[in-house]
């Protein structure tokens, strides 16, 4: 566990380092996160009663999401780590004396926290002084915040198992960007990056929530403002603990199987 | 024209060789605009309309805004690549050669991944071409072909200006994103409906409602003025100073020396 945890810490510091990158990204994210307010809203005008959430909910799911983007975005993958499938880095990651499975997942851990700590902070700060409607509010109580900052944590864990798993494919096909752009698109539609899963039909709603990628984002934004309360929210926070379970599970078969495949070609 | 021709010729047959990976990429690239649309469609099952507009009138919108962008996207992906390169120093290698530059960059990427972008551009103009229940005139199908071609011309100058700022920065500046796959994006609904003052800045600064709000009003017979059908060619004038930009950089360029 240790060396997991100094793993951890040597990545954390190193993506700390990226500060212009983090500076420009906050900029592009003020910018998002004002536009889907500001289309939402329009929503809102045009019918009231159709609007699934509350404004202030919206606009919460909203910043959570701009200030967490490099947490729990699918866009976000780790390029070094992808680029050693092609170049044959993967080599010396199985000389290591440790499972690569884990050693990886730490890896993805700390480079979107280090990412997200050094963005999350300039837009939290100046969110929150936005006007009600506008900005990010209050969480609704303690326990909700509490146990928003428990499944933001699960939703990052399920979101990185999953990413491991299409590592894997990468492994097996040795097509990078081609895999990276085909699910990439797949998992941020269904798990409300292009709009908040409450904005779906019913029926597509009740599939979605209990698929995999219901398990990430959706869940902690919409804790935080209360918008999914009571038993409802009890069995997000199962179903996060559940495909964290299988998807793990899965990820290390297919990295057992791949790790027996593995040609390296020389270089 | 020839030479293009040649070019783009090398250019697919380079893509050919890797056919599995390029058509999973296309796909992707087809995927992440293809979920836009998913939303605005879900956005539309609960919602009637979005500041007056109704789903054909959206669809219509986006359709066109999509393929003025995608046909840039193709066109001019070699100045979205420039910031590379710059940084190689192969520039030094085409600045040798006695050709125009603008041109010999141009022709250095051709994006073939895009056509099925480009193919649900097409199919979701279509769309709004028939559902949309317009009064089709020669008037408006120029007002259409104006908006395609603006919109075209208006991202391939913002393609420039992004690889003209690289000159000094040596790199992709990564927040020009929002004014290119960020306009796009945001672009799918007619720009009124993120307020007064969003509208005046894609006016007056950048102008994307110049070819895309405006002449959409006229399509629909909200505004009956036939100079709105022309303010696609108003846009142009964002042409200048990306060229102006442009030139500037290239004279003071230092090669980065690798």
């Amino acid at each position: 566990m240790k060396k997991y945890f100094s793993f951890f810490r040597l990545r954390f510091v190193m993506g700390l380092q990226y500060r212009s990158a983090a500076l420009a990204g906050v900029v592009t994210q003020f910018f998002w996160g004002f536009m889907e307010i500001l289309v939402l809203r329009a929503f809102y005008e045009a019918d009231p009663i159709a609007y699934p959430m509350t404004i202030e909910a919206t606009c919460c799911y909203v910043w959570l999401q701009q200030a967490f983007l490099a947490l729990l975005s699918a866009h976000n993958f780790d390029r070094e780590l992808m680029n050693c499938v092609t170049n044959g880095g993967i080599a010396y990651e199985l000389c290591r004396p440790i499972s690569v499975y884990n050693m990886w997942f730490a890896r993805n851990i700390a480079v979107k926290t280090s990412q997200a700590m050094l963005r999350c902070v300039p837009i939290l700060g100046v969110v929150i002084f936005l006007p009600r409607g506008y900005g990010l509010a209050a969480p609704r109580d303690g326990l909700h915040f509490i146990l928003f900052l428990w499944t933001l944590f699960m939703g990052l864990s399920v979101l990185v198992a999953t990413q491991m798993i299409i590592y894997m494919i990468m492994f097996f096909t040795l097509s990078v960007e081609g895999v990276k752009s085909f699910f990439m698109s797949i998992i941020e539609l269904l798990t409300g990056a292009v709009i908040p899963i409450p904005f779906f039909s019913e029926k597509v709603q009740r599939v979605l929530e209990i698929l995999p990628f219901g398990a990430m984002q959706n869940v902690p934004y919409r804790i935080y403002s209360g918008d999914l309360t009571g038993t409802q929210m009890g069995r997000a926070v199962l179903m996060q603990v559940f495909w964290l379970a299988v998807l793990t599970a899965l990820g290390k078969i297919l990295m057992g199987r791949a790790e027996r495949k593995v040609i390296v070609q020389g270089g | 024209m020839h030479l293009y021709k040649q070019y783009l010729a090398i250019i697919l047959k380079s893509k050919m060789e890797y056919k599995a990976s390029f058509f999973l990429y296309s796909v992707g690239v087809f995927l992440s605009s293809f979920s836009v649309f998913v939303g605005v469609f879900f956005m539309f099952r609960r919602f009637t309309n979005v500041k007056g507009f109704v789903y054909s009138e959206v669809i219509l919108c986006y359709g066109i805004f999509l393929m003025g962008f995608t046909l840039s996207e193709m066109f001019a992906r070699g100045f979205d690549c420039f910031p590379t390169l710059v940084r190689k120093g192969e520039l030094d290698r085409i600045l040798l050669r006695p050709r125009n530059i603008i041109f010999q960059v141009l022709v250095s990427q051709f994006e073939y991944g895009r056509l099925g972008k480009l193919l649900q551009a097409a199919v979701m103009l279509a769309y709004g071409v028939f559902e949309s229940g317009i009064h089709w005139t020669g008037m408006k199908i120029l007002t259409v072909a104006l908006m395609i071609f603006g919109g075209m011309c208006l991202f391939s100058a913002i393609y420039v200006l992004y690889a003209a700022l690289s000159f000094f920065t040596l790199e992709g500046l990564e927040f020009m994103n929002v004014f290119t796959y960020g306009a796009m994006e945001y672009g799918k609904y007619p720009f009124a409906v993120y307020g007064r003052t969003m509208l005046r800045i894609v006016t007056f600064i950048i102008p994307y409602a110049l070819v895309q709000y405006y002449p959409l009003l006229y399509l629909l017979d909200r505004e009956t003025n036939a100079g709105y059908a022309f303010l696609p060619l108003f846009s142009l004038w964002f042409l200048i100073p990306a060229y102006g930009m442009w030139r500037f950089g290239i004279r003071h360029y230092q090669s980065s020396g690798s």
